[in-house]
């Protein structure tokens, strides 16, 4: 346990209420392609720290990337704590654990070579650009190893280490001042595999990349939208996880008001799950940043709120228990309530009943990127389709989607039963980003969903 | 350490550059009216870049026991690395920027608190209903660049900040506006004065809710100073990265010195603005600093470029490098100044007969912004009718074309305002903007 003695006698005597020290230890190798060639080839490491205390309610937090004098960093921490304090520091219930965790891997990119991971997406870029009409490409590969050592006053030593693997594929295309792009991306936690065999997938983005160019684009309005698994994913994170975060609600009382144990959000088909204890996805562990156990938590069930996600701090105010969400992206940064691994468990439809009976509709796949505030919500599509009679027709150029929660989810008349899991993301909030999370669903019907003009 | 650690490269290697940074930031945040946590973040580390056989090797840590391993890395990398199409350049003359604050550092603790506390209460006085967050802080910063070349310099810049976000919330109506404003000089009452008035204007003009009505670009749309930052900079900027130039992703193609936009429109990036957020001397590869005209009177100047991509397209650079401590460096603009025109903002109001106000948007840049489109919700914006602001438009997304809108200028405001200290625009009025709206 290598820095258990450091940690602790830091601690030792610190003064505040409860305080905690991370540690974090990174290795990341990076590719980047732009244009016909290999654009960035990068190799860094990075070692850091945080001390994060709380005295009567309030927070200080000191982060550093020299371990020296770890005890009057602590000092620090607790004296910014108790200038902010005034009332009472309550925190959920956390046992004291004391474990080391080592990194889920199924083929570790570490011991993949620099050539050999070059060579791989040497091979996509030159796919792209077999295509006819491709102007440019956007390739990037990236891999972390990610090792923290956590210690507080509680007791706890944790010891963690994640790897994480991400691709993002992309093709451009161009005429004249019409620039139109296509890709994909993808992630895994401890898995290089993935990065194997994406010949079919590539070679569809750059067609697809071309084909956009005598794509035709939609007016904006509303319409019936039917969502492949991924961009579902995409919608039941910004569209309902953020709103579901504690902190969001736990010193709000009209948003508590609004969002209520019980409020009934849509129809019995609604049930949707965050949770890191899903195991082997991008945003699972054993542990959060706060030490507490991940867990698998139902948000909504049978259309009803029945669960939200905590960090020990918002718990504790909610009289709710933590849930294992308290993550940080980074030492520099405090942990703060984030989704995992967020779901909408499958339904009984088949995409053929979820297309019957829609005359004049889209059928929107992949994702381009979401964001949300508050009820406030938007995402986009990666590609889009025209349906008519019941059937999936020709391409149309991507859209833009928003809503509001009260209203869209009313509106979410239709769960696939086929669940799949978007892996190729990552989240931001409070200028941490992208932190990796993943998120699934099956194929899901919107009535009335606003859509962009393109 | 940087000096061994350049020989040590400069020996191994063809040509070698260190870029050493160190910083720390004092935030303090309030949260749903409370003070809530006080921060202090220090950072340091180094990076190395080096040219070998024609080809770049790039790493870097913030370990300061692994310095050691930098050169074998970079060994490692450099026969893999991208092709050079630049050497590092020789020392050169550098102006003056004032960036720093020698009373910045001086702040306390206890005068950020005050700060806060105060914002918070005025407008608390005026709206007891809303949940206020705010964050005011004070940092500095240093950068130091070296090369084999003979380039050993160093910056030092102090920040000061202060951000203002309230929320209100009526029935299932969320409503979140906010204002923030950076500088390398410590201000007081006056900047801050000008915050509190842009959180009660946005407040006061949505007090009703509005319906926007669809449109195909007919329409005037307005924009406010930030919402030119948030709708038209970044596809327009795009066309201008020197990357997306030489790698024949910019509309902006061979336009170079042709009319793109209105007569009216000229955009500066201009990094020897005092106090502005984001000048700086030299830039992150030691080339120095100078004003740049990305569009001048409606027509095309020049690309922002870095060594790379100036070499690549076979000019210099423009001194627009910007990296972060883990990645190479790439063009990218420092502080975007637009020039005003002539027209009173109130009067452009007053001079639409039914229209919108653009301030902020949500989910702006997830649409093809390589090729000057954007797209998004509408997060704060107001609806124009018979001349008068009538409310706050929700549901509602704009989305159009960044050159086929500023070839469609109607006014441009009379003055020029700060958006977070690191950009400065006047309001401008459009065609071009297409909205859809919910069906009533």
């Amino acid at each position: 346990m290598k820095y258990r003695d450091l940690i602790e006698n830091a601690l030792n005597g610190h003064g505040a209420d409860y305080c905690e020290v991370r540690i974090e230890e990174t290795d990341n190798t990076r590719l980047s392609y732009r244009g016909k060639s290999l654009d960035t080839i990068a190799q860094t490491s990075g070692l850091g720290g945080n001390v994060r205390a709380a005295t009567k309610g309030g927070w200080g937090f000191a982060s550093f990337n020299s371990l020296d004098e770890l005890s009057s960093k602590v000092a620090d921490a607790v004296a910014q704590s108790k200038a902010v304090g005034g009332s009472k520091t309550e925190l959920g219930e956390s046992e004291a654990h004391v474990d080391v965790v080592p990194a889920y891997i199924v083929e570790d990119p570490s011991e993949i070579s620099l050539e050999d991971k070059k060579r791989q997406m040497d091979h996509y870029n030159d796919l792209v650009w077999s295509v006819d009409g491709i102007n440019s490409a956007d390739i990037i590969y990236g891999d972390t190893s990610r090792k923290t050592f956590f210690g507080s006053s509680d007791g706890s030593y944790i010891e963690q280490e994640q790897v994480h693997v991400i691709s993002r594929i992309s093709a451009q295309a161009r005429n004249g001042g019409d620039v139109q792009q296509a890709g994909f991306s993808l992630g895994s936690q401890g898995d290089y595999g993935l990065i194997r065999g994406l010949d079919e997938q590539v070679i569809d983005a750059a067609n697809r990349a071309v084909a956009l160019l005598d794509a035709k684009s939609l007016e904006g309005g509303e319409r019936t939208v039917i969502l492949d698994p991924v961009l579902a994913g995409v919608f039941v994170h910004e569209a309902f996880g953020h709103l579901s975060e504690g902190d969001n609600v736990y010193e709000n009382d009209k948003l508590k008001e609004i969002m209520y144990m019980g409020r009934k959000f849509g129809g019995n088909h609604l049930n949707f799950t965050d949770g890191a204890a899903i195991p082997a996805l991008r945003g699972s562990f054993k542990y959060d940043d706060e030490g507490t156990p991940a867990t698998r938590t139902a948000l909504v069930r049978d259309g009803e709120l029945v669960g939200r996600l905590h960090s020990r701090e918002t718990a504790a105010k909610l009289g709710e228990q933590p849930t294992g969400n308290a993550r940080a992206i980074g030492y520099n940064f405090p942990p703060i309530v984030r989704m995992t691994n967020t779901i909408i468990e499958p339904g009984e439809a088949t995409l053929e009943d979820l297309l019957a009976g829609v005359d004049d509709g889209v059928y929107v796949r992949n994702w381009y990127g979401g964001m949300t505030q508050h009820e406030m919500f938007t995402f986009s599509s990666g590609e889009a389709y025209m349906i008519r009679n019941g059937e999936i027709q020709e391409a149309v150029r991507p859209v833009m989607l928003t809503g509001n929660l009260f209203e869209t989810l009313e509106n979410l008349d239709g769960v696939g039963n086929d669940l799949d899991m978007n892996q190729g993301g990552g989240c931001g909030k409070g200028g941490q980003s992208p932190l990796p999370v993943s998120n699934g669903s099956p194929h899901i019907r919107i009535q009335k969903c606003l859509i962009s003009g393109a | 350490m940087s000096e061994s650690l350049l020989n040590a490269a400069s020996s191994k290697f063809d040509q070698a550059e260190v870029y050493r940074v160190e910083s720390e930031s004092h935030p303090v945040s309030f949260e749903s009216n409370k003070l809530k946590e006080i921060m202090r973040r220090d950072t340091s580390g180094v990076a190395l870049r080096v040219i070998d056989d024609g080809r770049i090797g790039f790493t870097s840590t913030t370990d300061t026991e692994r310095e050691s391993e930098l050169v074998e890395r970079a060994a490692s990398l450099a026969p893999f690395g991208s092709e050079a199409s630049f050497s590092f350049p020789a020392p050169s003359e550098y102006p003056t920027v004032d960036i720093v604050d020698a009373a910045v550092p001086q702040v306390s603790q206890q005068s950020m608190i005050d700060t806060g506390q105060g914002l918070i209460e005025r407008l608390m006085d005026e709206w007891p209903d809303l949940l206020c967050d705010a964050r005011i802080g004070w940092g500095t910063g240093r950068g130091r660049i070296m090369n084999s070349a003979g380039i050993d310099e160093v910056y030092e810049q102090t920040s000061y900040y202060c951000s203002l976000g309230a929320q209100l919330i009526r029935g299932t109506d969320m409503l979140n506006v906010w204002a923030g404003y950076g500088s390398s000089h410590l201000f007081g009452d006056e900047e801050l004065d000008r915050l509190l008035q842009t959180v009660r204007r946005s407040l006061r003009w949505s007090k009703e809710t509005a319906i926007a009505t669809a449109n195909t670009g007919d329409l005037p749309v307005i924009f406010t100073p930030r919402g030119v930052g948030a709708t038209l900079l970044h596809p327009l900027l795009s066309g201008f990265s020197g990357t997306n130039v030489s790698n024949g992703s910019s509309p902006l193609g061979e336009r170079w010195g042709e009319k793109i936009v209105d007569e009216r429109i000229s955009i500066y990036d201009d990094p020897l603005i005092p106090g502005a957020s984001g000048s700086r001397p030299f830039d992150d590869e030691g080339v120095a600093s100078r004003m740049l005209a990305l569009i001048d009177k409606g027509v095309a100047g020049s690309p922002l470029l870095d060594l790379q991509t100036a070499g690549q397209l076979g000019k210099t650079s423009t001194g627009a490098a910007g990296r972060g401590l883990a990645s190479t460096p790439s063009p990218s603009s420092s502080v975007i100044d637009i020039a005003a025109g002539d027209t009173h903002f109130e009067d452009m109001i007053a001079g639409i007969k039914e229209g919108l106000v653009i301030e902020e948007l949500l989910g702006a840049g997830q649409g093809n912004e390589l090729g000057g489109d954007f797209r998004a919700n509408v997060s704060l914006g107001y609806k124009i009718e018979n001349g008068e602001i009538v409310g706050r438009v929700k549901d509602t997304m704009i989305s159009g074309n960044v050159y086929n809108v500023l070839s469609q200028v109607e006014h441009v405001g009379d003055s020029s305002d700060w958006v977070f200290g690191s950009m400065r625009s006047p309001a401008i009025q459009c065609l071009g903007v297409e909205v859809a709206a919910k069906d009533e």
